[in-house]
């Protein structure tokens, strides 16, 4: 995207906002946020040889979207999966909400009213648009093997959420699609309803990974009001993404990861003017003509 | 060549014991692949328990019918216990290769030596069905429309299996159509997606397959009713890959599907058996011996599950929209 989208980036116009949110705060690694919906420590995971996250200390703040982002490899995903309890830590505890997440598998931090999205979309192919809501509305009394045979007793409950359903399917405008298949829904679509089914199970915070992966610009523009949305609802967003316009335009938190490790964090401007964060993108011998001998002299540490 | 005798035979067995029973334990297979996405390719395991099951508490333990009928069910829904555990957290591949070998390894445990105090070893085990049959409430006597016709044992038997086929029918449509069906579903479509939107995959993954092996053991337990005598060896792993190929005949993930399926599975087998028979008594196809149809009879099998897949790979009442769904 060129530097004019800028201007289309709907939390863009909101940055005095945003700033606010997080008045206060320190934009250094691991600082503490004051009201903190989620804390992460010591968490560790390595692969082999090769340590793909260690991240001393984390905390994501209430009602902002926080930004995660990273060169490719530095941890982001793996980072979400074990913070989501679709892989195991080596080390380290979080806690939800103030409720200890360690061990819980990926089901159970998701009841706690933390879900995921995946970077390759996941939908329910050869289901309904319809029916991959349904799927996710919570405490469902028909979903038990027995209860699914008392139809009087889901019944009632079966229409409530067909109409949230909708709701949220008209808000996300795929409510003309219903009763299509979702494998024939195009790929920003996909997103869409994957982001509409997460709210379907009522979140305190959605995280988001990668949801703007592959959409057209055009739809790019959708899902951003979409977050932004949530966030003004009171909904946490914690999101991975690689658009830098995107990142800057809407995120009121970045939290940068290289090498599996938090190397820096803070508001947009923040992170604009880290040389740390450019350094590990582009490497340590950008622009400076010079600057090769002194980054290499750096880079032995 | 008599036709309308080909005809009348084919029929009798797409409507008879064997086939109701074929459908009873696809009708389970259905379950965990059509439904679940499981790949249980074991089915035959299931059967084998289940007919261990009422035959070796009836005539080891001598038990009443019910309680081997019982005793059916639990063989059945241990072994899925036992299959599930270790395999249904694992990628699906894992169950596929545990199934296989597992019904394979069942089959040698049942007809092993040591085994033979309680199973009869490769004798197997006879003379358990007297109980079943004693408590026919049909008169004896040959009932049928034209020249379909059954004894009233068959009769009594197939109304027992196709009432089982009915409730199996019953069940599996209420359960698709709830929410705890929905989230089969989506666990065929995409398990990583279901946990993420809390809900315990596995729980549901064991449930499915302990429910179709259940189906299982008691097509199983039916063979041994409609046999009165069973021995391991019929429980060969190509009784699994009949049922794979009448369930993909009649439709995977439809209700009516493993219905259809065994029905003109067993119709076509029958009809080319008994046309080839025929030919062969006439000396009219050179080389064919009547010992070969037997041999001839797996190559039409094989031939038409190829032009099903190439040309109907929906199967016959299948959903053709949602097979060329894009499911990347």
């Amino acid at each position: 995207m060129s530097s004019d989208s800028k201007d289309i980036v709907p939390g863009a116009a909101e940055t005095g906002a945003a700033a606010d949110r997080m008045a206060g705060v320190d934009p250094r690694p691991g600082v503490p946020k004051p009201d903190p919906i989620l804390r992460a420590s010591g968490i560790r995971r390595s692969f082999g040889g090769l340590t793909a996250v260690n991240v001393e200390h984390l905390e994501v703040q209430r009602g902002t979207i926080t930004a995660l982002i990273g060169p490719n490899g530095a941890g982001k995903s793996t980072l979400f999966n074990l913070l989501t309890g679709f892989d195991r830590v080596d080390a380290g505890e979080w806690a939800f909400e103030n409720r200890q997440l360690n061990g819980l598998s990926g089901h159970k931090v998701a009841r706690q009213g933390m879900v995921r999205t995946f970077q390759l979309t996941k939908a329910l192919t050869r289901m309904t648009v319809l029916d991959n809501m349904l799927l996710a509305a919570p405490r469902q009394k028909g979903e038990g093997f027995f209860g699914a045979f008392a139809r009087p007793v889901w019944r009632a409950q079966e229409a409530a959420n067909r109409k949230r359903a909708m709701e949220l399917l008209e808000r996300f405008k795929l409510d003309a699609k219903k009763d299509d298949m979702a494998g024939s829904l195009s790929g920003g679509q996909r997103k869409l309803l994957e982001m509409a089914r997460s709210l379907m199970v009522d979140p305190s915070m959605v995280m988001l990974d990668e949801p703007m992966a592959g959409v057209n610009p055009a739809l790019v523009q959708s899902l951003l009001e979409h977050i932004t949305a949530l966030r003004d609802e009171g909904t946490t967003v914690l999101f991975v993404e690689h658009d830098m316009d995107v990142i800057m335009g809407i995120s009121d938190w970045i939290v940068v990861l290289a090498q599996g490790e938090v190397i820096a964090e803070g508001r947009p401007d923040d992170i604009r003017s880290n040389d740390e964060v450019i350094d590990a993108y582009l490497g340590k011998q950008h622009d400076e003509p010079n600057g090769g001998t002194a980054a290499e002299a750096e880079g032995t540490t | 060549m008599d036709l309308l005798q080909i005809l009348t035979v084919s029929i009798e067995t797409a409507i008879g014991p064997i086939a109701a029973i074929y459908v009873l334990a696809a009708i389970g297979l259905n379950i965990h692949f059509g439904y679940t996405g499981l790949l249980n390719f074991g089915q035959v395991g299931f059967m084998l328990v289940g007919a261990y099951g009422v035959a070796v508490s009836v005539t080891t333990f001598d038990l009443p019918l019910w309680l081997g009928l019982l005793a059916s069910i639990v063989c059945a829904a241990i072994l899925a216990l036992l299959l599930g555990i270790p395999t249904l957290r694992l990628r699906a591949d894992y169950l596929a290769i545990a199934t296989i070998a597992v019904a394979e390894v069942l089959r040698l445990l049942y007809r092993a030596q040591f085994a033979r105090p309680i199973t009869g070893g490769v004798y197997g085990r006879n003379s358990f069905a007297d109980g079943f049959y004693g408590i026919n409430p049909i008169p004896p006597g040959s009932y049928g429309i034209g020249d379909v016709d059954f004894s009233a044992d068959e009769l009594w038997l197939m109304v027992v299996v196709w009432g089982l086929v009915a409730a199996a029918l019953g069940i599996t449509a209420a359960l698709m159509h709830s929410p705890w069906g929905r989230v089969i579903k989506g666990i065929r479509e995409d398990e990583d997606a279901v946990r993420s939107l809390g809900k315990d995959a596995f729980v549901y993954k064991m449930q499915s397959l302990v429910l179709g092996g259940v189906f299982g053991g008691l097509a199983g337990a039916m063979i041994a009713l409609n046999q009165q005598n069973i021995t391991p060896d019929q429980f060969m792993p190509q009784v699994t890959f009949y049922l794979w190929a009448m369930l993909l005949l009649g439709g995977a993930a439809r209700t009516w599907g493993p219905v259809l399926g065994p029905v003109v599975m067993w119709f076509l087998l029958t009809a080319f058996d008994e046309l080839l028979r025929s030919l062969a008594s006439m000396d009219i196809v050179p080389f064919l011996e009547t010992s070969q149809i037997g041999a001839l009879r797996h190559a039409f099998v094989g031939l038409a599950l190829i032009l099903l897949i190439v040309y109907r790979p929906q199967g016959l009442i299948g959903d053709r929209k949602e097979m060329l769904v894009n499911v990347k």
